[in-house]
């Protein structure tokens, strides 16, 4: 008995080193990835440029239309759309990318497993729809004085790290499960707007088909935009941020049961470095 | 004879060579699947605002939707010489430059006026949206114009790229851009008047308003000062396209830019 609580006490202890490692991996990856990621124009234009333009276009139909609402609902939309967009084309294309660039097979040779980097990379490209959210809010503010007046700061700060994870985690399902579809390119340039439509960004998800709504409740950026959504306007913010957890958790084990998948897969096939 | 082949064999084995969605496993989710799911965003997000009924989102959508052939897709097929590395021997041709290059504008052109079709069939399914079989001759000659203009204008921004290196950036900062200054979603009366007038000089504008008049029982008749300002539009910028290609000619000439990536 004692020996067992023994060995067990040295497993406990080896495998926190290990864990605070892998963490300590993801921790710089991160860094790495949003450093690399931050000079890309084309990443810039996605998650900055872009995002402001469709805010003004809501603003200007929910103004014109006979909606009455709050102009920070159309923002915080707009700007978790590009939340959305940053994830869908860095994730979507995250291997075909090392691929390229010629790291893919360092990654998966190195000691860590593979989902790590991989992980680092995809919650990078999610972080980076953090500057659409900052970008949208200062221009709704500066255009068209939207107040930014938060009902729960403390939500708030909480719901957007929680949003962005749960999206980053999303990303590694898209980019493990891309990478064995040639044409996955094309795939997330249609990907955008139908998100944007069924988790309810800008249109509220009751507006729509019912089934849409049961397809709605296992998308991340359903429970991100109403656990922001809630915290700025007021409303019940922990559910949507629950949600987003308990999705997290569960695309974090789809994605790397695809990414054990798809290493089996290359290796057996040689297809590794295939780009 | 000469310049007609031209005109036509190279634009075909250009569009064949260099636009990257060609194949239907890409055409179809990237050229009709976006900008069907477009169409179908706004039009929900015009049922939400209550602003105006699907009709007005589906004229504005479906024909702002050439864009996507004639910006991105003339983008590919005269930026991507510069990536293919094909760009060199093309300029050091003695081919006629303007026969090059609206030889490969062509299918384009015939790509955006499909991908508007598809647009309203659509609509037409899943939207309520409903069109007199009467208009239907007249709205194809807009989506012509408009489509044709619209490639006019892709021919000047894809000749930025032979230029520039970031040239999908300045096509998605266009694309986007329409749809917030040339009346796709919301009355253009409401901008700034700044925007109002780049709306005016852009490509899609002028279709959109025939499209939307056609649609409420306007004539042929009625929507021709419109048709032909959209085909002023286009011209100009076919002028502007092919000043564009001589100036960056000389200047990546000069400074031995043609072959970077």
């Amino acid at each position: 008995m004692t020996s067992r609580l023994r060995r067990s006490f040295e497993t406990t202890c080896a495998a926190v080193p290990r864990g605070l490692a892998l963490g300590r991996l993801v921790g710089v990856g991160w860094r790495t990835h949003l450093k690399h990621e931050s000079q890309s124009g084309f990443v810039l234009l996605v998650a900055a440029g872009l995002p402001p333009l469709y805010a003004t276009i809501a603003f200007y139909m929910l103004e014109s239309g006979k909606q009455s609402g709050s102009l920070l609902y159309g923002a915080i939309g707009a700007g978790f759309m590009g939340v959305w967009t940053a994830t869908l084309f860095g994730s979507g294309a995250a291997i075909q990318v090392q691929r390229w660039q010629g790291v893919l097979e360092l990654h998966v040779a190195a000691p860590a497993p593979f989902f790590v980097p991989l992980l680092a990379l995809t919650l990078a490209t999610a972080t980076t729809g953090l500057y659409s959210l900052a970008a949208t809010l200062g221009w709704s503010w500066a255009l068209f004085g939207v107040s930014l007046s938060i009902q729960h700061p403390g939500l708030f700060v909480l719901a957007v790290p929680v949003a962005v994870l749960s999206l980053g985690a999303l990303g590694l399902v898209l980019s493990s499960s891309f990478v064995l579809w040639r044409n996955a390119n094309a795939f997330t340039n249609m990907l955008e707007y139908p998100v944007w439509l069924v988790t309810g960004m800008l249109v509220p998800v009751a507006l729509l088909p019912s089934w849409v709504e049961n397809l709605s409740w296992v998308l991340a950026p359903t429970w991100g935009v109403r656990a922001i959504r809630a915290a700025a306007l007021g409303g019940d913010s922990l559910r949507p941020i629950g949600m987003c957890v308990l999705l997290m958790l569960v695309y974090a084990a789809v994605g790397t049961l695809l990414l054990w998948n798809f290493e089996r897969l290359a290796r057996k096939r040689a297809t590794l470095s295939l780009a | 004879m000469k310049t007609l082949r031209l005109l036509l064999v190279s634009g075909v084995l250009s569009y064949r060579a260099l636009f990257n969605w060609i194949h239907p496993t890409y055409y179809v989710p990237a050229m009709l699947g976006g900008p069907i799911f477009q169409i179908l965003f706004f039009a929900y997000l015009g049922r939400f605002s209550r602003l105006d009924d699907d009709a007005f989102f589906v004229f504005g959508n479906a024909i702002q939707i050439v864009a996507v052939a004639g910006i991105f897709g003339m983008v590919m097929g005269v930026a991507g010489e510069r990536w293919a590395g094909t760009l060199s021997p093309l300029l050091a041709s003695p081919a006629n430059r303007a026969v090059l290059f609206f030889g490969r504008s062509l299918p384009f052109l015939v790509n955006g006026l499909f991908v508007s079709v598809c647009g309203f069939a659509a609509g037409w399914l899943l939207l309520d949206f409903r069109l007199e079989a009467s208009a239907l001759a007249p709205l194809a000659l807009v989506v012509l114009v408009t489509a044709a203009s619209c490639t006019a204008f892709g021919l000047a921004v894809g000749s930025v790229g032979l230029w520039g290196r970031e040239v999908f950036v300045l096509a998605n900062l266009v694309y986007t851009g329409m749809l917030v200054v040339c009346g796709v979603n919301f009355p253009v009366g409401r901008l700034p008047a700044a925007a109002q007038l780049v709306g005016r000089v852009l490509p899609v504008t002028h279709g959109i308003r025939s499209g939307r008049a056609l649609g409420a029982g306007a004539s042929v008749g009625d929507v021709l000062p419109d048709i032909a300002r959209e085909a002023a539009v286009g011209l100009a910028y076919a002028v502007v396209a092919l000043a564009l290609f001589r100036f960056f000619e000389r200047d990546a000439r000069r400074r031995g830019t043609l072959e970077r990536i």
